[in-house]
C-alpha cells in the first residue's frame, strides 16, 4: 500500500513543514471517525509537533445515534412480523439494555447489510416481512438511503420503512463552538460528507466563529495536507473553508444526491449521545414519505425517560478537558458499557484513552468502581 | 470430488431402508439402528476410505511412535457457515485445523476423531462431498481417521453440519515450542499470504453481494512445519493465525512471553484483491482469519533458510518482523505503518463485521 | 467517517430499470465487484472511477486529478515558498 498517498518520505516533509509553520499551539479537531481512525492507524499525532493538539470529534454517526433509538431499533427486531437491516458497526452500539447482537441473541431477526438497497431488496424476496432499515449515517450516507426509500415508494412496496437517525455535521460543530469554553481553533471536515453537500455550509460557520475550516480526505497525506492548510490559516489570522480534498469533493456538492435529499428528508432537532440535543441537527422522513416511517407503522412504545447522564463527553469533545477528568471514565463508562459517543467508538477520545494512554489509571479505576 | 459425491450419495441411497424419494438426512439416520448402520458404512466408511477407521468396535487403538516422545492431542469443533465455500468446505476445515494446531506444537499429527452432527433435512450428497473432503485432507496430511461418531438433531437446531474433531500427534524431545522460548532478536515469519479464509466466509455469509474469485487458504501446514525440522532449523515458537488473523497471534504470543514485538506492515504479504475487499468493507487485512498459515518466531541466524524453505512451497512466505525486546510489564506488540510510524495492536475488539463507519 | 472507496464503472447493469433512481453499474473495486447504484452520478459512463459509499455511488473521480494534485503538491513541499492554497485548488471534481 505505498502508494503516493501513503509515502513516508512526503508525509515527513509534510509533517516537518507543519512544524516549521507553527510559532504556537493550536487545538485542531478533526471532525470525522474515519479520519480518527486514520490518525490512530497511521500514528499521525506522533509525527506532528506536539503543540499541535488533535481533538478527536464525535467520532461516527453510529457512535452518537442516541440510546432511545436504539431501544427502538431492538424492540423492532424483536416484534413478530419484523426485520431490522443496519450497518455491521451499528450492531454493537449499545442501547439500555443490550445492542442489536444481544436482541438477535434474544430471539430478534437482524441482519447485516451494506447498503440501504440490499434492505430493499430484502423487502422484495420477503413479502411477509415486514423490513425496517435502522438508517443511520451522516450526510454521507442520506443519499443511499432516500434513494432506498424514494424506489420502495415508486415500486409499491408496504413491507420497507425506515428508522431514521441521520444527524448533520454542520449543526454539530456550531453547538460545539457555541459553548463558551470551546477550546478548538480549526477543523478538518469531514471529505466524504462534502462530497455529498459540497462545502457552502461553511463558510457561515467560518465567518461567525473565525475558525479555519479544511475538508480533508483520509490518508497519511491528505491529513497532513489538510492540517497544513488549517495551520497556515492560523498563523496568518485567517478562517476561510479550504478544500484540501478536491479530488473528491465539488464545492457545490453533488447536486443530485442533494436534491432527492431535499425531497425525501426534512430538517429537526436531534439528541446526539452525550452530547443532548442539537438544533437542526438530523433529518427525518417528509410528511409526504411517512407511510415509509417505521415509528408512524409500528406502535412503539413511549421510550423511557433515562436516568441523568453523568458523561462528560461534551465537555472532553470541546476540548475542555481530558478524559481521564471525568469521573466516570473507567467506571460506570468502559468500552463495554459506554456512556457517550467517545467511548463507543474504537477511535473515540475516551476509548482510545482507555485502551492505550493510561492502562495503569483504569486498572485502578476499574477496582474501585 | 463433486462428481464422487453425487455418486455416493446415489449408493447411499439405493441401499437405504429410507424410501428413496428421501435424498436428505433423517432423525433416523442417528438413532443407532439399521439405517444408521447403513450410513456408515456405505457413506462414511466409503468416503474416508482409511484402513484404521473402526466401525464395528467402540474404541479405536492405534500404535505410537517407539522411543522417547510424549503424546500431543487437540480438539476443536467447526460451525462455519456457508458449510461450502470457494477454496474447500467445512470437512477439510476441520481436518486441516487440528492438524494445524497439531503441527504449530511441534508435534506430528497422526491420528483424528471425527464427530458429526447433522441437521435433519441436510442432503445427502452435500453431505456425502463434506465427508469427501475430510478423508481426502487426512490423506493429504498424512494422518488417519480412526474413529468417528455420527449424530441427527430436529430441523433447525442445527446448521447443516457441525463437525467436532481430536487430533492425537507425538511429540519428540526437542520438538516442544512455544511461546516461553521466544527470545530478544528473533525473527517472524509467515508461511504464505494472509487473510483470505476470513474475507472469503464473510464474502459470502453476509450475502453482502461481492463477486470474488478469493478463495480461502484453507489447507496444511504440516508439508512446511515438517520441512523447516527436517532441514534441522528449530521453530522456537509457532501459532496458527486463525480467528483475529495474525494481529491476534502476535499479540497474544507478545503477552504471553512476555516480550515486545514489533510487526512490519510492509512485510506482510496481502494480496491485491484481499487488500481491496478489505478497504470497501472497513476491514483490516491482518484481522482476518487464515486457515492454511502459520506464523513462527526463529532465530535470527535461522531466518534466511527458514524463509527461503517457506518459499520453496509457498512463494508468498515471508519475514513480518521481529521480537525487540524483554517488555518492562506486559509484552506487546507495536505494528511499524506503511508510514514509518509505530502504534500499539491490541486484540480486535469483536467479530469482523463490515461497517460504514 | 462514512467509508467511501474508490471503483471503476466496469459496465451498466443490463436490468437496469429505466427510471434515473434504477441506474445501476458493475463496480470494479480492484478485483473485487459489486453492484452499485449509479443514481447520483448521472453524467458517469463504463471507465470512470466514482466514490461508492453504502452501494451507492457519491461522487465522480477523475483519475487525472488525482494524480494532477499529487503533481502540484510535489512541487510545492520541495520548493518551501510555494503559497499553499495551489495545491488545494487543483485537480478539482467538476462543479458542474
Amino acid at each position: 500500500m505505498r502508494d503516493r498517498f501513503h509515502d513516508p518520505e512526503r508525509v515527513r516533509q509534510l509533517a516537518a513543514r507543519i512544524g516549521r509553520r507553527m510559532t504556537r499551539g493550536w487545538r485542531i479537531m478533526e471532525v470525522c471517525g474515519g479520519q480518527t481512525h486514520a490518525i490512530v492507524r497511521y500514528g499521525i499525532d506522533e509525527l506532528i509537533p506536539a503543540e499541535l493538539e488533535l481533538i478527536h470529534g464525535p467520532g461516527c454517526p453510529v457512535c452518537v445515534t442516541p440510546i432511545e433509538l436504539i431501544d427502538r431499533a431492538c424492540e423492532l427486531a424483536c416484534t413478530p412480523g419484523v426485520r431490522v437491516c443496519s450497518f455491521g458497526d451499528m450492531l454493537r452500539v449499545p442501547g439500555s439494555s443490550g445492542d442489536l447482537h444481544s436482541a438477535r441473541a434474544r430471539g430478534g431477526r437482524v441482519q447485516i447489510v451494506y447498503s440501504p438497497l440490499d434492505a430493499l431488496a430484502v423487502a422484495r424476496a420477503q413479502p411477509d416481512t415486514q423490513i425496517v432499515f435502522f438508517a443511520v449515517g451522516f450526510e454521507t450516507t442520506a443519499p443511499a438511503t432516500a434513494l432506498s426509500v424514494a424506489r420502495a415508494r415508486a415500486e409499491g412496496l408496504r413491507n420497507f420503512s425506515l428508522l431514521v437517525a441521520h444527524v448533520r455535521v454542520p449543526p454539530a460543530l456550531e453547538a460545539l463552538l457555541d459553548a463558551p469554553e470551546a477550546q478548538v481553533d480549526g477543523f478538518l471536515a469531514a471529505g466524504h460528507v462534502c462530497s455529498v453537500m459540497g462545502l457552502d455550509e461553511y463558510a457561515p460557520l467560518c465567518e461567525r466563529y473565525h475558525v479555519p475550516i479544511v475538508a480533508t480526505g483520509f490518508t497519511p497525506v491528505d491529513l497532513l495536507e489538510g492540517l497544513l492548510a488549517c495551520v497556515d490559516q492560523l498563523e496568518v489570522g485567517r478562517a476561510e473553508v479550504v478544500n484540501q480534498y478536491a479530488r473528491a469533493v465539488a464545492s457545490s456538492g453533488n447536486r443530485s444526491a442533494l436534491e432527492l435529499i431535499r425531497q425525501v428528508f426534512q430538517v429537526e432537532d436531534r439528541c446526539w449521545r452525550g452530547l443532548g440535543s442539537i438544533r437542526s441537527s438530523g433529518l427525518a422522513l417528509r410528511a409526504e414519505f411517512a407511510e415509509f416511517d417505521a415509528e408512524h407503522r409500528f406502535a412503539l412504545g413511549v421510550p423511557q425517560p433515562l436516568p441523568a447522564s453523568r458523561c462528560w463527553s461534551a465537555r472532553v469533545l470541546r476540548g475542555e478537558v481530558k478524559p481521564t477528568a471525568c469521573p466516570e471514565f473507567g467506571r460506570a463508562c468502559q468500552p463495554l458499557h459506554p456512556l457517550g459517543a467517545p467511548m463507543v467508538s474504537d477511535e473515540g477520545a475516551c476509548a482510545a484513552y482507555y485502551r492505550y494512554r493510561a492502562p495503569g489509571a483504569v486498572e485502578a479505576s476499574a477496582v474501585d468502581g | 470430488m463433486a462428481d464422487a459425491g453425487r455418486v455416493a450419495a446415489a449408493v447411499a441411497l439405493g441401499e437405504c431402508p429410507i424410501p428413496a424419494a428421501s435424498d436428505c438426512v433423517q432423525l433416523v439416520h442417528g438413532a443407532g439402528g439399521e439405517a444408521s448402520r447403513r450410513l456408515i458404512d456405505s457413506l462414511f466408511a466409503r468416503e474416508l476410505g482409511d484402513p484404521l477407521l473402526v466401525t464395528d468396535r467402540d474404541a479405536a487403538t492405534f500404535e505410537m511412535p517407539s522411543g522417547p516422545g510424549q503424546i500431543a492431542l487437540t480438539t476443536d469443533s467447526f460451525v462455519v457457515h456457508p458449510l461450502e465455500f470457494p477454496g474447500g468446505d467445512i470437512g477439510c476445515l476441520a481436518v486441516y485445523g487440528t492438524v494445524n494446531d497439531l503441527a504449530v506444537s511441534g508435534a506430528r499429527p497422526l491420528y483424528l476423531s471425527i464427530g458429526f452432527i447433522l441437521e435433519e433435512g441436510l442432503s445427502l450428497a452435500t453431505l456425502a462431498r463434506v465427508v469427501g473432503s475430510v478423508g481426502w485432507a487426512a490423506r493429504a496430511c498424512g494422518v488417519h481417521v480412526v474413529t468417528g461418531d455420527t449424530k441427527v438433531v430436529e430441523r433447525g437446531k442445527g446448521d447443516g453440519v457441525y463437525i467436532n474433531t481430536a487430533g492425537v500427534g507425538w511429540l519428540e524431545p526437542g520438538r516442544a515450542c512455544g511461546p516461553s522460548q521466544v527470545q530478544p532478536g528473533d525473527v517472524l515469519l509467515v508461511s504464505g499470504d494472509v487473510g483470505r479464509h476470513g474475507l472469503a466466509i464473510l464474502a459470502l455469509r453476509e450475502g453482502l453481494g461481492f463477486e470474488t474469485r478469493i478463495e480461502s487458504d484453507c489447507g496444511s501446514v504440516v508439508r512446511a512445519v515438517e520441512a523447516l525440522w527436517e532441514r534441522g532449523i528449530r521453530p522456537r515458537c509457532m501459532r496458527d493465525p486463525t480467528r483475529g488473523g495474525v494481529v491476534t497471534a502476535v499479540v497474544e504470543i507478545a503477552r504471553s512471553a512476555g516480550v515486545e514485538i514489533e510487526l512490519e506492515s510492509l512485510g506482510v504479504p496481502v494480496r491485491a484483491d484481499v487488500r481491496a475487499a478489505c478497504d470497501v468493507l472497513g476491514l483490516d487485512p491482518l484481522e482476518m482469519a487464515c486457515e492454511g498459515r502459520v506464523v513462527l518466531w526463529v532465530a535470527e541466524a535461522h531466518a534466511d533458510a527458514a524463509l527461503a524453505c517457506l518459499r520453496e512451497l509457498d512463494p508468498s512466505a515471508a519475514r513480518v518482523g521481529r521480537v525487540r525486546a524483554r517488555a518492562e510489564g506486559r509484552g506487546r506488540a507495536t505494528l511499524r505503518t506503511e508510514i514509518g510510524t509505530t502504534r500499539w495492536l491490541d486484540l480486535p475488539s469483536g467479530i469482523a463485521t463490515p461497517r460504514i463507519c | 467517517m462514512c467509508l467511501a472507496v474508490p471503483g471503476r464503472i466496469e459496465e451498466f447493469a443490463s436490468d437496469s430499470g429505466a427510471s434515473p433512481l434504477e441506474r445501476e453499474g458493475v463496480i470494479d473495486f480492484g478485483g473485487v465487484r459489486r453492484r452499485v447504484s449509479l443514481a447520483f452520478v448521472p453524467e458517469a459512463v463504463p471507465g470512470d472511477y466514482v466514490l461508492v459509499h453504502a452501494g451507492v455511488a457519491i461522487q465522480r473521480l477523475s483519475p487525472d486529478s488525482a494524480a494532477q494534485t499529487w503533481q502540484l503538491l510535489e512541487a510545492e513541499v520541495e520548493g518551501d515558498s510555494a503559497p499553499h492554497e495551489d495545491s488545494t485548488k487543483s485537480g478539482t471534481v467538476d462543479d458542474a
